[in-house]
């Protein structure tokens, strides 16, 4: 016996050499191609290039000549911009609460074996199906003060009642926050609802025979086990909050003047409407780096501890 | 990996979605039917979901209203006189600017803008999984994370370097490319879908077909593709829906307000500073809008839920 | 045994993942009509070594040959060999017939072709009255005659078998074995098959390879593999339940172990080591005599009984030997019971001796 090489001794010791890596299995490099181009060209090449672009002094036409930080300057000393900034701000606080709160409270409250669950669900989510045209169209028409809700209640006896957000300043943000929420909470809802019954069934025993209130079981057990649910959730909002345009545009067009503008209607002002390419570039960047700050923290949470782990 | 952990997350927000909602509830069952909690819980759930219903119970019935009736009348009310005539004139004769032929114009234009996109997105989209899932060479990871990345980046940051890339190409302003944009962003949901869908086929599958002698392509197509219905409704709803529902693109990538999709239109038609505002045209003008989406979102249920809980990622 | 027909054979095969070596210089000859099975725990490289051979994965270095072609490169359905998966891996939309046709149908063979060799592989496996069905219409031995008449269809020389019946419950399994077993009788083909369990490993092998780290361990008959293993490791996973070990030294002919000198009398060594060399002796349960044998033991002595585990047809007795606790196999109408004290006795020429630092059999 013996487990050493000696090989076929019969027949054509042929040399085969090793084909070229790169030609086998073209096809599915081929077939990537698509995938390639939009990666590498449009999303990446686009970034770099308007980041690129926001140090120049692109007006109507984008140039390449340099001015360092001049736009990022003139961004900040613009007042639309910080409006802009504080708006997202108020509404990214508000909406974040709002919807993990919101969100949180129907799943639980759907997860209490109820009846008719399907169709509570079916009513919660339905208006993410909607584009946020069409919500902010529909809550413009609630919100109108003459024959919205405002007048319905003041009808209904309650004569000093005053809820006009749209055409207030100091409140618009919660008009848009009531529509944005409208739409939102929904999807946030099914997550955390997923995320709960993804929980051992054998968690409500035992804190049923350690004698634990519901409530206090919902905080002090469950919640910290759905943290990770939490955070996905957490990442999808600010995610959608960023990027809030369609609905300002629909609801407020930005007024009542400038109260409810948005950083992504600055760029799109800026970049289609101003002809100020380099602002709508430096804005944009902004954007950016406000994701960025969004993400790293995630992904650091995410995955850094994992990989020491 | 960092970068493949990432775009796991990313899909684990769909993959509790699958089975879960079908398995019961695991909150604590309440004791008694009338319980004072009970009524806690059924009387908050009411309230709540009043709350989501109104706006659709209010666009219909504004939309089926008379304009007078609408001026002194209660928004809530049912309407005292049923008319068609809002959605007829919101279809027909609602102006934009200086067309007067209606949203049916939109509606067609977003019709094909969204056949084509949809084809177009779900066809790449599944190639790609399957050539990221079973045929992964060097660098293909790298390429799908750049490209999971670049979910996550506000759309305003790549907006201008596409008018460029579309001008380029002699496309900007026209159906196609607004097609081709939303190929691309709706690329990273849709791939990694149905990456993650091909990653739960058994491997031996695939081994199997290569020594039946099966190469790249007809291994997808008659081995992997007829397996992949269920993925493919649900990248199709993510499609529909989102395609139907935008809004940025559509401004910023059509040039003539005769190829406006509906959305676009539709806010024009109800923004519009001109003339007397006919709030019942406005809501049929908006119910027409939403029903597209509405309408797959009722008829697909729980699907539906999956693709846009998958969709969510895309922002 | 010098294979002067190689059916397969693999040259100084390497494979490694990153710095992960999965294969490690490996080189194995496998005869004309040879039943070979791989066999190893899980992570020893049998099944990576399989896809090797099956052109499903890209070796990092060496050759592979089939009927004397170097094959290293070629693609899969090049190389002469049908598969068989544990998960069967039928296209779940295609039937019966065309998940056994879909490889001939890509290799363009003729219909009247095709239709003869379905028909004859249908007749082998009596798989004729499911040729219509869809394999989830199918239970899990049908789907596995399904799978083994795809590789059979071919018309190939070597089949591979991938733990082809891991996923089916034990009875189905047993009777599986024995009609795999049938059909090698019958085909004569080269087959190659990978298990973790080694009862399928014993009953089905012409030889068996042990694996191990990338590495074959030891390669040889199952008679081989059992009673003379060549190293600890192969002594230890062959066998159920296993071999004892005790520690020792070895004093030419007696094996010193604690509170015991066992005379080696017949055992054969490999080659005799030096005297007071370290050593390890492993002694199978079913060596152990008691009763009516003890009469034929070389060595006999006196121990308690710490537990019994009855098993239907033998009884395993645990007991204190030597240090260690030993495993003794009785018969299963032996009357013993905790704390009674048996006779035992021990043959070392049944035993097996390695080398306490190379743990290389002498």
């Amino acid at each position: 016996m013996t487990t050493t090489d000696i090989g076929p001794n019969t027949g054509p010791r042929e040399t085969v050499r090793r084909p070229s890596r790169f030609l086998r299995n073209l096809s599915p490099k081929i077939a990537m191609l698509p995938l390639i181009f939009t990666a590498c060209v449009v999303f990446l090449g686009g970034t770099l290039w308007t980041v690129l672009y926001s140090f120049t002094k692109s007006g109507l036409l984008p140039r390449l000549s340099w001015v360092g930080l001049d736009q990022y300057e003139r961004l900040w000393s613009s007042r639309k911009w910080i409006v802009s900034i504080e708006n997202l701000a108020l509404y990214g606080i508000c909406s974040l609460i709002g919807t993990l709160v919101i969100g949180f409270t129907l799943a639980a409250l759907l997860d209490r074996k109820i009846r008719g669950e399907a169709v509570f669900r079916s009513i919660f989510l339905y208006p993410f199906a909607l584009s946020f045209i069409v919500t902010g169209l529909v809550w413009q028409w609630i919100l109108n003060p003459e024959l919205g809700l405002q007048n319905v209640v003041r009808e209904w006896g309650w004569t000093s009642f005053t809820f006009d957000p749209l055409n207030n300043p100091e409140i618009v943000m919660f008009g848009l926050l009531i529509a944005g929420l409208w739409q939102g909470t929904g999807l946030i809802m099914c997550i955390m609802l997923a995320g709960l019954r993804g929980i051992d069934e054998d968690i409500w025993k035992a804190a049923r025979v350690d004698g634990i209130g519901t409530v206090k079981t919902y905080i002090r057990v469950i919640i910290p086990m759905m943290r990770p649910v939490f955070v996905t959730s957490l990442v999808l909002i600010a995610a959608g909050i960023v990027k809030l345009y369609d609905l300002v545009v629909a609801q407020t067009s930005g007024g009542p003047g400038i109260s409810s503008e948005v950083p992504a209607k600055y760029v799109m002002t800026a970049m289609f409407g101003g002809q100020n390419l380099g602002q709508g570039f430096a804005a944009s960047s902004m954007m950016l780096l406000m994701v960025v700050i969004i993400l790293i923290p995630w992904a650091y949470l995410e995955f850094g501890g994992k990989k020491h782990g | 990996m960092a970068d493949t952990g990432m775009l796991n997350a990313a899909a684990a927000v769909t993959q509790p979605l699958r089975g879960t909602l079908a398995a019961g509830p695991r909150g604590p069952k309440p004791k008694n039917k009338f319980s004072r909690s009970n009524i806690i819980i059924y009387g908050t759930l009411f309230v709540v979901a009043l709350y989501y219903a109104l706006p659709l119970y209010v666009m219909i019935v504004t939309s089926l209203k008379g304009l007078p009736e609408i001026r002194m009348g209660n928004i809530f009310a049912p309407p005292l006189e049923v008319t068609f005539q809002p959605w007829v004139k919101a279809w027909q004769e609602a102006c934009t600017g200086i067309n007067c032929d209606g949203l049916s114009r939109g509606f067609w234009n977003s019709v094909r803008i969204l056949i084509p996109s949809v084809i177009l997105s779900v066809a790449i989209a599944s190639v790609n999984g399957y050539a990221l899932s079973m045929w992964k060479f060097k660098g293909s990871e790298v390429f799908f994370t750049i490209l999971m990345i670049g979910a996550f980046i506000p759309y305003q940051v790549m907006l201008y370097p596409i008018v460029i890339l579309l001008r380029e190409a002699g496309l900007y302003g026209s159906l196609t490319g607004l097609v081709l944009v939303h190929v691309a962003f709706g690329m990273p949901i849709n791939t990694l879908l149905f990456r993650n869908y091909f990653a739960s086929i058994p491997e031996e599958l695939f081994k199997a077909a290569r020594v039946d002698g099966a190469g790249f392509w007809a291994i997808f197509f008659k081995i992997i593709l007829p397996m992949s219905l269920p993925i493919c409704v649900v990248a199709l709803i993510i499609q529909v829906t989102g395609i139907w529902n935008d809004f940025l693109f559509g401004v910023t990538y059509i040039s003539s307000p005769d190829r406006y999709p509906m959305t676009v239109q539709l806010n024009n038609i109800v923004n519009s500073v001109q003339g007397v505002k006919e709030y019942n045209v406005n809501m049929a003008a908006t119910l027409l809008t939403g029903l597209v989406p509405l309408v797959i979102y009722f008829a697909s249920g729980k699907l539906f839920v999956r693709g846009i809980a998958a969709g969510a990622v895309k922002g | 045994m010098t294979i002067q027909n190689a059916s397969v054979s693999i040259k100084n095969l390497d494979l490694s993942f990153g710095a992960v070596k999965v294969l490690q210089n490996l080189n194995l000859d496998i005869g004309d009509g040879e039943f070979l099975v791989l066999l190893g725990s899980s992570g020893c490289g049998k099944s990576t070594l399989l896809n090797v051979i099956a052109g499903l994965l890209e070796p990092t270095d060496g050759q592979i040959w089939i009927k004397d072609k170097n094959v290293t490169w070629a693609e899969p359905s090049e190389r002469g060999i049908g598969m068989v998966f544990q998960s069967y891996a039928l296209y779940p939309q295609m039937t019966v017939e065309g998940n056994l046709t879909f490889g001939l149908k890509n290799a363009k063979v003729p219909k009247a072709e095709i239709a003869k060799r379905v028909a004859r592989a249908a007749e082998i496996l009596q798989i004729e009255p499911l040729l219509k069905r869809k394999p989830g219409a199918l239970s899990g031995g049908q789907r596995q005659r399904v799978a083994i008449g795809r590789a059979l269809v071919r018309d190939v020389e070597v089949f591979l078998f991938d733990e082809p019946l891991s996923n089916l419950d034990a009875k189905l399994r047993a009777d599986l074995r024995v009609e795999l077993k049938r059909l090698h009788n019958n085909l004569k083909n080269t087959m190659i098959y990978v298990t973790h369990d080694q009862v399928e490993a014993m009953t089905l092998a012409d030889r068996i390879a042990i694996m191990k780290g990338g590495k074959i361990m030891q390669l040889g008959t199952p008679a081989e593999i059992y009673g003379k293993p060549q190293n600890l490791y192969v002594a230890d996973f062959i066998g159920s339940p296993s071999m004892t070990f005790f520690d020792g030294t070895v004093d030419g002919n007696i094996m010193r172990i604690p509170g015991h000198d066992l005379p080696l009398g017949r055992y054969e060594f490999t080659s005799q080591p030096a005297p007071g060399t370290p050593a390890i002796i492993g002694v199978r349960p079913e060596h152990v005599m008691t009763g009516d044998n003890l009469r034929s033991a070389p060595y006999t002595t006196v121990v308690e009984i710490d537990l019994v585990e009855p098993m239907g047809s033998d009884t395993l007795v645990y007991c204190k030997f030597g240090g260690q606790t030993m495993r003794v196999r009785m018969d299963g109408q032996a009357q013993v019971a905790v704390g009674d004290r048996l006779t035992i006795g021990i043959d070392p020429a049944a035993a097996s001796l390695f080398d306490k630092t190379t743990e290389v059999r002498l």
